[in-house]
């Protein structure tokens, strides 16, 4: 790992290693907060800075660390980011803190978090890994951001609450789509944005687990 | 008695820890393509849920709650800032005693959890649980029920999914679509029809 630059580390996350789309990293607190445009920007945000500085923290006293507790180093250092983040949110932006509820404490167990701590921060140094952090939050960001992008779109006409498409309900033409703004469509946005992700890089492609043979068609004699 | 079987109808059905919060989403998608590792990872969820949801109810009620140290003679205090903190805590020492004390007592159960145990810990619904709880306000018998009710929940949802997973496999997917996200697709189309229990109140 030692070739490995820095803009390399920033980058690989986003799309040919995304945290969502192929690690299966993270998706926990992901999707109940990509109903409306901002809180999922807020919600970006803090999973951006808690990766970035707990991978910076990890790794700045990963020698120090005896093997056996790591984990519950780890931990600690994530909670206590994860504490300062939310109470952060509490002062200055009440209102999105309140609509958030739970997920900001679940960054602690956001698996990006402890898996970019364990995976990447414990060997390599502070610089690198701040920029793994930054990376791979803004992976998650990215996926996230996309799927708040076409609910809040489509499901309330609007985009950070500003109206784009004018609802029927104001006299507008748009018939929302009330799907969109339910827990069900985020996971077929997902599902339907992975698809298209690896249509576009196609090594990303798993193995099917049974191969279909072709289907011989006999002729009549 | 009615107030509690509604909350454990509610905790199971209509806010589904998986379908309907999507919390244990990592642990719920990796571990879903066999039903017996279903089953097993169901049944540790249960048993943590309902154990640490109380526990940590007692501390939030008793310690961590503005003006819940009275009883020390500290009435101003409020440390409820430390409660993630000490939720993750608590969580990762039950999960950590229960691991001894199945090992000690019940090896064939411990022996059948196995490596799920441990994995518990970063199980965001754990935590998630936990939360809600003190978000809601519940009291110690009503945390005790959601607690029990939101793990029943989410093992249903991962065992059905595994039950689905199995039939899938022998399936012809396009390849994009194959392994991860075929099953998000499955997962939203549980997460629908989970969502006709909306509404039910005993």
């Amino acid at each position: 790992m030692a070739t490995t630059s820095a803009k390399q580390v920033l980058f690989e996350p986003i799309f040919s290693n995304n945290p969502i789309a192929l690690q299966i990293l993270g998706i926990c607190s992901a999707l109940a907060v990509t109903s409306s445009l901002s809180v999922t920007i807020v919600m970006c945000i803090s999973v951006i800075a808690v990766t970035a500085f707990s991978n910076l923290a990890v790794s700045l006293i990963r020698s120090q660390i005896p093997g056996s507790i790591r984990i519950i180093v780890q931990m600690t250092i994530i909670a206590s980011l994860v504490i300062v983040v939310d109470q952060l949110l509490k002062a200055y932006a009440y209102e999105i803190s309140k609509q958030l509820s739970v997920f900001v404490g679940l960054i602690i167990t956001n698996c990006i978090v402890m898996g970019r701590a364990e995976g990447f921060a414990m060997q390599n140094g502070p610089w690198l890994s701040f920029l793994d952090g930054v990376g791979n939050g803004l992976g998650y960001s990215v996926l996230l951001l996309f799927v708040g992008f076409w609910r809040e779109l489509f499901g309330s006409g609007s985009l950070f609450g500003f109206t784009v498409l004018s609802p029927v309900n104001e006299g507008g033409w748009y018939v929302t789509n009330g799907l969109l703004l339910l827990p069900p469509s985020a996971f077929f946005i997902i599902g339907l944005s992975i698809w298209a992700l690896r249509t576009w890089k196609p090594e990303q492609v798993e193995e099917a687990d049974y191969k279909l043979s072709a289907h011989k068609v006999r002729e009549a004699f | 008695m009615e107030h509690y079987l509604s909350l454990l109808v509610q905790a199971v059905f209509i806010e589904n820890m998986a379908l309907a919060f999507f919390l244990g989403m990592c642990t719920f998608i990796a571990i879903s393509k066999k039903i017996e590792a279903a089953i097993g990872l169901g049944i540790a969820v249960v048993v943590v849920l309902t154990i640490t949801v109380p526990v940590n109810n007692l501390i939030y009620n008793y310690v961590l709650r503005e003006g819940a140290l009275e009883w020390a003679g500290m009435p101003e205090t409020d440390l409820s800032f430390l409660g993630l903190i000490t939720y993750i805590g608590v969580i990762a020492a039950i999960v950590q005693i229960m691991e001894m004390v199945l090992d000690k007592y019940i090896p064939a159960l411990y022996a059948a959890l196995g490596v799920f145990l441990p994995l518990i810990t970063v199980n965001c619904a754990i935590l998630g649980a936990a939360l809600f709880m003190v978000e809601r306000d519940y009291d110690f018998g009503e945390s005790v029920v959601f607690g029990f009710g939101a793990g029943l929940g989410w093992a249903l949802a991962i065992v059905a999914l595994a039950g689905i997973r199995e039939k899938l496999k022998y399936s012809d997917v396009p390849a994009g679509l194959r392994g991860l996200g075929i099953t998000f697709i499955t997962v939203g189309l549980m997460s629908l029809g989970f969502m006709s229990f909306s509404g039910i109140s005993l």
